[in-house]
């Protein structure tokens, strides 16, 4: 008896069901994927309107550059600056956020199309039909490569509908889409190298937090030339995709063939994370999962051992953060005078974030501590809503279903986030006096002081806690949304309220408008004290709320 | 003890009255009334939204029982599971768990049972040790060696991440954490999805441990075999309410049983005897089907005609089953089976 079968050649149809997989993997992130790329987009159109109504004239333009430029702090987290055309400043302030922005959403999609696949077990059902060995990540990165692209033809057309040129429009588009392209590739390699999705996007999110850092750094060492309105950066700038995306410097040099860097990265990457995708079984690998500890901690199996071990990861990231951004704001500190000296708008702006007038580093520093603290209030909101994802997991059932009861169980979640508050503020504060200290002399006065004014701040980041402890019991379903919801309110209400000339009653809302600007102010006692009452009763009442509700599960 | 073999039906032998006799340890507990109920479910109700999930149901187990909980998928097993956890509370009804109100006094109830969900989700990056001893840990303890004797039985490495295990390792990690643990009631839903068949026999040997322990095993099920093997009373719900409720003896004795004899005479007249259905005469053979508790008749009708060959079958707990939904399963167009075995019938 004789089968007559085609042949199998090595290498063929690798790549089959590749359009079939991009189709799918639109229609799975059909929300999320318009979501991100609108959020950008008006991100950048909001950019626009701001910079061309605080700057309506080149005078103006010319100075808010020249300031920019003499600023390691402005250079740090905005970005190069080259040339003060309404376009060139623009790009000053935008392209590298955007370039941040549009690798984290890509990053996070490629590891969504890919790695979380395996892990859920869907790849294994997609790789069974007839669908060749690189088809998913393929896809991914098709997936990835065109969402890039699209965001940055959105961009072009916001750009040209504000009157920009065109030349300069399309150079920014394609700066930030060659850095989420670049960052397709690092994550499709991260995802091939660890099973697990979390950590595929762990690795990715810190070469994403590498190459801010090193720009950062590159950015901060540069020379200004050109009359104080161009930074010529040092070499880390040039080693970091985000880097490239600035030496583009769309609206001044167009640097057409600086977009060559990320399309050589993009392609290398792309074919080294395909070839190792060849030479791993699906769902493991390249790195295999160490096994762990057969028996548990003694400090586990209780209600705080178990919420601290779900909740450090998150916690140390957050520590890492914050006490990166402290040591930064502080060290510069002692320049605040010469550089707020200079620019009357900037000035404006600070006073308007929070700090007062009378003595320009406190106010500086007010602003700083303001921000850090909304910052603060992020963690609270992303570390307090694993309880959400834990119930809607089905393990809080498994652990409600022994002898825990509701109330310590969300205490213990609720008070571990209360101490990290605390903890990160003090952070916060003693990092800074540490560095601002070791710049000007006096470090223990500097820790001191600074520490005591970061920890003003805390009721008001107890109260945002707390309003997503009352939603987790209130409204389980909508925690999530409306927590991060009530966040950006609260940004939007305190340090940006001024800045978009919001009422004073308005302001109120967010528990952030009744904190002085510490150090520059004096500190009442009573409004501390309400938030405090304020977060307490909230708190409780959210726990009142579980303690009566449903378990749901998704 | 050794449990029964759990896939051959029909192998009971005749007592004499139409009773089928089990084998095996069932036969101490057959007729054993309840001297306490651990559970104990009045008229319950729970809806969610425009759904009643469970629309007056009543549950009723014994101290010491293990207790079958039978009923399609989305019928409300688990919802009953999750209200008598103290995860839901109920709409109305009357639910007491081991003496206490399942929603008042959930924590001092919890740590005198142990829960085996049906779906074990676990902490990804916990060991299967860890999560064990989290999960035991939680309860207030459990007992070291038989720990130990359990990871052995079920062949769990407890040093792999749980996000590495496959379904059916799940699921032993919530077993051992139950198993391992000295308490008086086990809640169990649907706990041997994914495992193998090897496994599903140490996981029977394990209830059947515990019920010798004179533990109170509330098995919530939709393997037949599994229920059939292991438990003593069985409840059959549907859209949320009790339809059937007793013993595996005190069903059958409801239901029919079936008889295929050869004789060598024809057989003429059956159809006249009491309780007989669905009468199939071919020659020398004949088939029919028989209340239970009429079998005698049919025997005495059948020896006028020289048997040379009988064959009576009990119904298994799948005919039962089939018997509360099999209009549900026919209008769905989906039983072939019994589709078939109605056209021969008629």
């Amino acid at each position: 008896m004789s089968t007559v079968t085609a042949p199998v050649v090595a290498g063929r149809g690798q790549y089959t069901g590749t359009a079939r997989l991009v189709r799918l993997a639109l229609r799975r992130d059909r929300i999320q994927l318009p979501v991100w790329l609108l959020a950008l987009i008006a991100l950048q159109a909001f950019s626009a309107s701001s910079v061309f109504g605080l700057y309506p004239t080149e005078a103006d333009l010319r100075g808010f550059a020249v300031a920019t430029a003499a600023s390691p702090v402005a250079l740090a987290t905005n970005g190069v600056v080259s040339g003060y055309s309404a376009g060139a400043v623009l790009a000053s302030q935008i392209v590298m956020p955007l370039s941040l922005a549009a690798g984290l959403m890509t990053t996070l999609l490629i590891v969504r199309n890919t790695r979380q696949n395996e892990e859920t077990g869907r790849a294994e059902l997609v790789e069974a039909a007839v669908v060749g060995r690189k088809a998913l990540l393929t896809a991914a990165l098709v997936v990835a490569v065109g969402a890039n692209v699209v965001l940055g033809l959105l961009d072009v057309v916001v750009l040209i509908t504000q009157g920009l040129p065109l030349a300069g429009s399309v150079a920014l588009g394609a700066a930030v889409a060659g850095a989420g392209i670049a960052f397709a590739a690092i994550a499709a390699v991260t995802a091939q190298v660890t099973d697990s999705a979390r950590t595929a996007n762990g690795l990715a999110g810190a070469a994403l937090g590498v190459a801010f850092l090193l720009r950062a750094v590159g950015d901060m060492a540069g020379t200004v030339t050109d009359a104080g309105t161009r930074v010529v950066t040092g070499w880390p700038t040039w080693v970091a995709p985000i880097g490239w995306a600035e030496q583009v410097r769309p609206y001044d040099d167009n640097a057409w063939w600086v977009l060559a860097l990320p399309a050589v990265f993009a392609l290398v990457l792309g074919s080294v994370a395909l070839a190792l995708s060849e030479h791993r079984d699906v769902g493991s690998g390249l790195v295999p999962t160490r096994p762990g500890p057969a028996r548990a901690s003694r400090s586990l199996p209780t209600a705080v051992g178990s919420a601290w071990r779900m909740q450090r990861t998150i916690l140390f990231w957050w520590a890492f953060g914050v006490a990166v951004l402290a040591a930064t704001y502080g060290a510069i500190g002692d320049q605040i005078d010469d550089f707020l000296g200079s620019g009357e708008q900037v000035t404006d702006m600070m006073e308007q974030l929070g700090g007062g007038t009378t003595n320009m580093v406190d106010a500086y520093f007010a602003a700083i501590f303001g921000m850090m603290a909304i910052a603060v209030a992020g963690y609270a909101v992303q570390a307090l809503l694993r309880m959400r994802g834990e119930e809607s997991a089905g393990r809080l059932e498994s652990v409600l279903a022994t002898a825990v009861s509701r109330p310590r169980w969300m205490l213990a979640h609720v008070g571990l986030v209360t101490a990290a508050i605390v903890a990160l503020q003090l952070l916060t504060g003693a990092v800074t006096g540490l560095a601002f200290g070791l710049v000007t002399g006096g470090v223990p006065e500097q820790v001191v002081r600074l520490t005591g004014a970061a920890l003003v701040f805390v009721p008001a980041t107890l109260v945002v806690a707390a309003a997503v402890a009352l939603l987790f019991g209130a409204l389980p379903a909508w925690s999530a949304g409306l927590s991060w919801g009530f966040l950006a309110l609260c940004l939007a209400l305190g340090p940006l309220g001024g800045l978009l000339g919001l009422p004073a009653t308005v302001r109120d809302l967010s528990p952030f408008a009744h904190i002085p600007a510490v150090p520059a102010a004096q500190v009442p006692c009573t409004p501390l004290v309400w938030l405090v009452v304020i977060a307490v009763v909230v708190d409780a009442a959210g726990v009142v709320l579980f303690r009566r509700r449903d378990l749901t599960t998704s | 003890m050794k449990h029964v073999p759990i896939t051959t039906h029909g192998i009971y032998p005749d007592s004499g009255d139409g009773v089928p006799v089990r084998h095996g340890r069932r036969d101490r507990h057959e007729h054993r009334v309840p001297t306490t109920a651990a559970i104990s479910v009045e008229n319950l109700v729970k809806t969610f939204g425009p759904t009643r999930a469970l629309d007056g149901l009543d549950l009723e187990v014994g101290t010491g029982e293990v207790h079958g909980f039978l009923g399609p998928n989305g019928s409300g097993k688990s919802t009953t599971i999750r209200v008598l956890l103290g995860l839901l509370r109920a709409d109305s009804g009357e639910a007491r768990l081991l003496g206490g109100d399942p929603w008042r006094d959930s924590v001092s109830l919890h740590r005198r049972l142990a829960y085996v969900p049906g779906d074990v989700n676990l902490w990804p990056n916990l060991t299967g040790g860890e999560a064990i001893d989290l999960l035991a840990g939680l309860r207030g303890g459990l007992d070291e060696s038989r720990r130990a004797e359990l990871l052995e039985r079920f062949e769990l490495d407890p040093t792999k991440k749980a996000r590495t295990y496959s379904k059916g390792n799940r699921q032993k990690v919530a077993l051992v954490a139950a198993f391992a643990a000295d308490v008086e009631l086990y809640v169990l839903d649907e706990p041997t999805s994914g495992l193998d068949p090897l496994m599903e026999s140490v996981f029977q040997d394990c209830v059947e441990e515990m019920s010798d322990a004179g533990k109170t095993v509330l098995l919530s099920s939709h393997i037949l075999a599994e229920v059939e093997a292991l438990c003593d009373r069985v409840s059959i719900i549907r859209e949320g309410r009790t339809v059937e409720t007793g013993t595996l003896a005190e069903l059958r004795h409801l239901t029919r049983t079936s008889v295929t004899a050869e004789t060598q005479r024809p057989v003429t007249g059956l159809e006249a005897v009491e309780g007989v259905h669905d009468v199939r005469v071919d020659g020398l053979r004949t088939w029919c089907e028989v209340d239970t508790r009429a079998i005698d008749g049919v025997l005495r009708h059948l020896l006028s005609f020289r048997v040379t060959s009988l064959t009576s079958t009990p119904p298994t707990l799948e005919e039962l089953f089939l018997r509360h939904y099999g209009d549900e399963l026919a209008r769905d167009g989906e039983n072939h089976r019994r589709a078939e075995s109605g056209t021969r019938a008629r």
